[in-house]
């Protein structure tokens, strides 16, 4: 198991003929992907890497069947490349590029809500499950299948995190770079919910970055809902208010979106926490032998439902289950309002 | 990309928001002939630089007469005003906007921008205006209104109405608020802003609805298809490193540190920076070189963070993923040979053919320090930078 993305899922590429497109399908192929398709309009009926090319989405899934895509398309074309993949069918759209208009992106989240399409990105390396398939720019070879789940808004730190699982053998059931741009597809909230669901995924590892306050809403979300081990890395400690840095949504406005708030929500839903990014992986290791020490003593909890802020798609709402209970020590310490969902 | 004041309210004009009458003027001749044109008997001259707070820090000026005007502008002119959003060097005062005074009788709040956790456009609005409204929302938030705006449905009537009767305004003023906030919408949408700002709104002794000042942020993402707007980005009101930057297609944030960092990837040169900090170093920029991180790239960047006369290292932190360690490890060489890197290099790579680049980096005879892994990296860099 994982999530999202299997050896099973038929992947096309949009934007596939152009330079990013080319070069990026050229390596999932290599990794396994079953890319079985692409689009470039006006290209049509064309052979490209062996494989056909069609002027639209609807074409393209109507041949092969594909239900995953992945967009390449130049920023001023990849809304409306979203939104044909959407209307096409696509259930999975894995949007790479990087400078989509903001104003596009809120009409194409709006546009997303009455579908049952999952959009990860824009601006993202995109999503891998490792030794199965990978859809993106991410590198491949420094993955290797495992149970620790990752999900990022930044794309070399999601690498970093990979690498250091990989180092200590636990490595990756499926990893989410959902992107750095303000307004996107799925959230942390989805992508913990859907780990949190997945039974290879065994303990998850979230890099947040300052802006917004979508670090915070995973904090709740992982207080109520997630059972899993978490790790936690907020990048941008020592970043100036009001500068963007890099990312279009990394920028602290208005005194919001700070490491330190993130970094103070996340604690107080008692997520392990490191100040360092070289530290991940041996954190992450520590946390799930944590777990499997607390797992003796398991006492139901039962899940209030998510809160309703998904984008694109709700969160898997995670079956009301018993979960591992924590040692009671720690249990009595944690907020009231942690007590009341009991 | 923001825009000026005066630029502002050109646009606001053009979308049905009443402004007072203003001029801008980049002498003080110019504004005397501008303070002529509009009439007294009252004007005030405003600096026109990419900041807000401008009143407190001196910027904007009351005149009773046109020889008033032209000593304000002359007091002005040339020099750099620092409020509390430029931070102390301050931003260059290259022209002003000469405005009719207007008779205030309350000063309200409103903008428009992004909630990021909604994903939706929303208005806010106070009746405390004149005010920091990040302060108002902080001690007295029962004093914000804020509504949000559907995409596809757009700004419905009983919204601005909603934040008018809110706001305690009545009569006639509710129907010209209502126009405003239509005007901000339509112009946000056309020309791709951000944020759209109007701190204070007035209602004048005469009972108009007015808006005294304008701040419009546009999105940089979107300029592709506002070249008019593109064509009004003021350079001198920018860092002049981080401009030298953009041309070479380089993301790069000053700071005030001395040790300097290049990194691929917004998110690791974040950390980058953090890792420095927290070995007890302070790091002078954000530096990301994109996914390329090719020789021409890195010669660039060496060039550019070098200007900075402050840097006492160098921090190289480069994951290799799709780019090999090693071309860019000759890429790193080629660039200290060129540019005669003077201080040291600390260089971290990882990733693909890793050790090949390593063993590169070691035979080079440069003054290079190549660092095992993030933690190392960053230990050496603050190390070296203290001159130990």
């Amino acid at each position: 198991m994982s999530i999202l993305l299997t050896k099973k899922s038929r992947v096309i590429c949009q934007g596939f003929t152009g330079k990013q497109g080319t070069f990026h399908s050229e390596q999932c192929l290599a990794y396994g992907t079953q890319l079985v398709g692409g689009v470039t309009p006006g290209r049509g009926g064309e052979k490209h890497l062996g494989l056909p090319v069609f002027d639209t989405a609807r074409a393209a899934v109507a041949a092969t069947g594909a239900d995953v895509s992945m967009i390449y398309v130049p920023a001023s074309g990849a809304a409306d490349a979203i939104l044909e993949a959407a209307d096409a069918g696509i259930k999975l759209i894995v949007c790479i590029t990087e400078g989509i208009p903001v104003n596009d992106m809120i009409r194409v989240r709006e546009a997303l809500k009455g579908s049952d399409a999952r959009l990860v990105g824009p601006n993202c390396p995109g999503v891998i499950t490792p030794g199965e398939a990978k859809v993106g720019i991410m590198p491949g070879f420094i993955h290797k299948p495992g149970k620790i789940g990752i999900v990022s808004r930044s794309g070399t730190l999601t690498y970093e995190a990979v690498f250091q699982t990989t180092r200590l053998g636990l490595g990756q059931s499926t990893c989410v770079g959902i992107g750095g741009d303000p307004v996107r597809g799925m959230n942390f909230v989805d992508v913990l919910g859907l780990f949190e669901s997945d039974p290879k995924t065994q303990g998850i590892i979230m890099v947040g970055e300052i802006g917004g306050s979508d670090e915070e809403a995973a904090a709740e979300f992982i207080h109520g809902h997630v059972s899993k081990p978490v790790v936690a890395y907020i990048a941008g400690v020592t970043a100036p208010a009001g500068k963007r840095m890099g990312h279009a949504g990394a920028v602290i406005a208005g005194g919001k979106g700070t490491a330190a708030d993130k970094y103070a929500a996340l604690e107080h839903a008692r997520v392990a926490t490191v100040r360092s990014p070289a530290e991940l992986g041996t954190a992450m290791a520590t946390a799930l032998k944590a777990a499997r020490g607390r797992r003796l003593g398991a006492r139901p909890v039962a899940n209030a439902p998510p809160p309703a802020r998904a984008a694109g798609r709700t969160a898997a709402k995670p079956a009301a289950k018993p979960r591992a209970a924590r040692a009671p020590a720690k249990a009595a310490r944690r907020p009231v309002r942690r007590g009341k969902r009991r | 990309m923001n825009l000026h004041e005066y630029q502002a309210k050109e646009l606001f004009t053009r979308y049905g928001i009443a402004v007072p009458a203003g001029l801008v003027a980049s002498t003080a001749e110019e504004a005397g002939h501008a303070a002529e044109r509009l009439g007294g008997p009252v004007w005030v001259v405003k600096a026109q630089v990419h900041a807000g707070g401008r009143g407190k820090a001196g910027g904007v000026k009351v005149c009773r007469s046109v020889a008033d005007v032209r000593n304000a502008t002359q007091a002005l002119l040339g020099k750099r005003l620092v409020t509390k959003q430029t931070g102390a060097e301050g931003l260059p005062i290259h022209q002003v906007y000469v405005e009719s005074g207007s008779q205030i009788s309350r000063e309200l709040y409103v903008s428009l921008l992004l909630n990021r956790d909604r994903g939706r456009l929303a208005f806010i609005a106070s009746a405390a205006g004149g005010m920091d409204i990040e302060e108002v929302a902080e001690k007295t938030p029962e004093q914000i209104l804020r509504i949000e705006v559907h995409p596809a449905v757009g700004l419905s009537g009983y919204q601005c109405r909603q934040l008018a009767f809110g706001l305690g305004l009545a009569g006639p003023q509710v129907g010209a608020f209502d126009k405003i906030l239509r005007g901000m919408y339509r112009l946000y949408i056309d020309h791709d802003a951000t944020l759209i700002e109007v701190n204070p709104l007035i209602v004048t002794a005469d009972g108009a609805v007015m808006a005294l000042d304008a701040k419009i942020n546009i999105d940089d993402n979107a300029l592709f298809r506002q070249q008019p707007l593109a064509a009004l980005r003021d350079a001198s009101q920018e860092d002049a490193m981080e401009r030298k930057a953009a041309e070479h297609d380089l993301n790069y944030v000053s700071l005030d540190g001395d040790i300097a960092c290049m990194v691929n990837g917004a998110g690791l040169a974040m950390a980058t920076m953090d890792l420095i900090k927290l070995h007890g170093g302070a790091p002078a920029n954000f530096l990301d070189v994109g996914g390329g991180a090719t020789p021409e790239r890195v010669t660039a960047a060496f060039t550019l963070i070098l200007s900075n006369p402050r840097v006492r290292a160098i921090l190289v932190n480069i994951f290799g993923g799709i780019v090999r360690c090693d071309i860019i490890a000759e890429g790193i060489i080629a660039a200290v040979k060129a540019v005669g890197v003077t201080v040291p290099v600390v260089v971290r790579l990882e990733g693909t053919n890793a050790d090949v680049a390593r063993k590169q980096l070691a035979a080079s005879g440069l003054a290079i320090t190549a660092a095992s892994d993030l933690t190392d990296a960053a230990t050496k860099a603050v190390r070296l930078a203290a001159g130990r």
